[in-house]
């Protein structure tokens, strides 16, 4: 049974890194959020765009998102930073995330007197988090631990031919393993979601892949319009993909072969849900990669075509190229070259060992490729409603 | 390595295959690939780029275009075997908010 070396939280799960989370309540607080982050080392900040001037269910997604983030394994304190009048619920945060045993803090940048009084609490307070939990060691964890997010971006041909393929392979074994994996990009279900309902464990989850597939193709007809150059992109089509239906069916061979066991909503945090799983989220990268975040992951396989190169705060992004041709040219920005089977030069099962192996080293501390040149600023909110 | 440019047939129900070669023009030969590892010589007649998709066989106006053994989208023409088969003569069917009457 493979483990891991990772940070013990008071919840039970591991994390894979050991960060102080800087959470801005509304976007009105980012730059404050931002300067405290810039100031202290060990910190990340949720620089996102939402949380005012938004419909109430809209405003508990974005509370609960935040919260979800929070909670996530590697995350060991978090500093909340309101502005004080916004329309997310920031008591709630401090509440739900103070429960989960972490350290957690909350600055009022209105009460403090303004920006730069907030700036000098809030760095007080990260610096000292940070030096309380920076002493932390690594124990061994069984793989069961692991959430996995998965999720393919800048596609082209090469991805549903090589690199979702081999991450699929990786799937089907992390599930085997007892362990917890989540796909979403909902709108690259178009065209395979009967593929995927047949999967599904019971009838009901099965109708709601298809509910969740056809809530997202009316938002988007209800425009009027032709999806295409939204969905497949530009890029997508240049890559050679002629449609949405031949983008997903590209899309799943990532989600690999097993049952799926349920559907989350966007802010939902993976508590004891084993095995694959799909969260509801569109497929733009800042929006899933938060989402994929929120579940709890401690990271995420990211496979690409024509070279996606993000990241996110504190979730390490593994760049798995399916374009040998992309991978030869952006070799600093991919992590593994599952070009090769393209070429004929490795099989789906070699390129698998080679991800399980990288994600067996990132989860004990090993740095992706985004991680180390910083590139990781990938992060907002998917609401459904308008801001007003 | 292949000694000829590759394309590759995801499933034996396709009638396209996706080329994974560079400099594909009228006239150029690409082995297909079937999922049994079966090896078809094949003409391409138009110009395809790296990743891009041809006709395996004649497919008719209207006819479903097939990948990975699935719907892929319906040809808006005629095509013929070997011709280039991308957005300008496939067309999606879905998330088409500008058809009327899609449901």
């Amino acid at each position: 049974m493979p483990s891991f070396m990772g940070y013990r939280r008071p919840d039970g799960r591991y994390g894979a890194r050991n960060l102080v989370a800087i959470i801005p309540s509304v976007t009105c607080a980012n730059d404050v959020a931002q300067a405290i982050s810039r100031q202290v080392a060990g910190t990340v900040a949720y620089l996102h765009h939402q949380g005012c001037c938004q419909l109430p269910p809209d405003l508990e997604r974005v509370t609960d998102t935040l919260i979800s983030l929070g909670r996530g394994p590697n995350v060991a304190a978090v500093l909340i930073v309101s502005l004080g009048c916004e329309g997310t619920d920031h008591e709630r945060m401090y509440e739900e995330l103070s429960a989960t045993g972490k350290p957690v803090e909350i600055i009022h940048i209105q009460a403090l007197g303004g920006v730069t009084k907030a700036i000098r609490e809030g760095t007080d307070i990260a610096r000292r988090l940070a030096i309380q939990l920076s002493g932390l060691q690594r124990e061994e964890a069984d793989i069961s631990h692991v959430v996995m997010a998965i999720k393919c971006g800048a596609s082209d041909t090469t991805s549903g031919m090589a690199s979702n393929c081999a991450i699929g392979a990786v799937s089907d074994r992390l599930v085997d393993l007892g362990a917890t994996v989540v796909f979403g990009e909902t709108t690259e279900f178009i065209g395979g979601e009967h593929l995927l309902a047949r999967r599904a464990v019971t009838p009901e989850v099965g109708q709601q892949i298809f509910d969740i597939v056809d809530a997202m193709e009316t938002r988007a007809k209800s425009i009027g319009c032709d999806m295409r150059r939204g969905q497949p992109t530009p890029g997508n089509i240049a890559g050679g993909l002629s449609s949405i239906e031949e983008k997903s069916l590209g899309a799943i061979a990532k989600s690999g072969t097993r049952l799926i066991q349920g559907v989350l909503d966007y802010p939902a945090f993976v508590t004891d849900q084993k095995g694959l799983w799909i969260k509801d989220t569109p497929g733009r990268e800042p929006e899933i990669l938060t989402g994929m975040a929120a579940t709890g992951a401690q990271f995420m396989c990211f496979s690409t075509g024509l070279g996606a190169p993000q990241g996110f705060p504190s979730m390490p992004v593994i760049k798995i190229c399916g374009n040998p041709r992309t991978y030869e040219r952006m070799e600093e920005d991919m992590d593994v070259n599952a070009g090769l089977i393209i070429t004929g030069e490795k099989s789906i099962d070699e390129v698998a060992d080679e991800v399980f192996a990288k994600i067996l080293r990132v989860l004990g501390g090993e740095m992706t490729k985004n991680e180390a040149i910083g590139y990781f600023s990938a992060i907002d909110i998917h609401c459904l409603g308008p801001v007003i | 390595m292949e000694e000829r440019p590759i394309a590759i047939q995801a499933s034996t129900k396709d009638n396209v295959a996706t080329i994974f070669a560079e400099g594909i023009v009228a006239g150029t030969e690409v082995v297909v690939l079937d999922p049994s590892g079966t090896r078809t010589l094949m003409e391409v007649r138009e110009d395809v780029p790296y990743g891009h998709k041809f006709a395996l066989r004649d497919i008719a106006e209207g006819e479903q275009i097939t990948k990975y053994g699935e719907e892929i989208g319906v040809a808006t023409c005629s095509i013929d075997t070997g011709a280039y088969v991308h957005v300008h003569n496939l067309d999606s069917m879905r998330g088409r908010g500008d058809l009327e009457g899609d449901k």
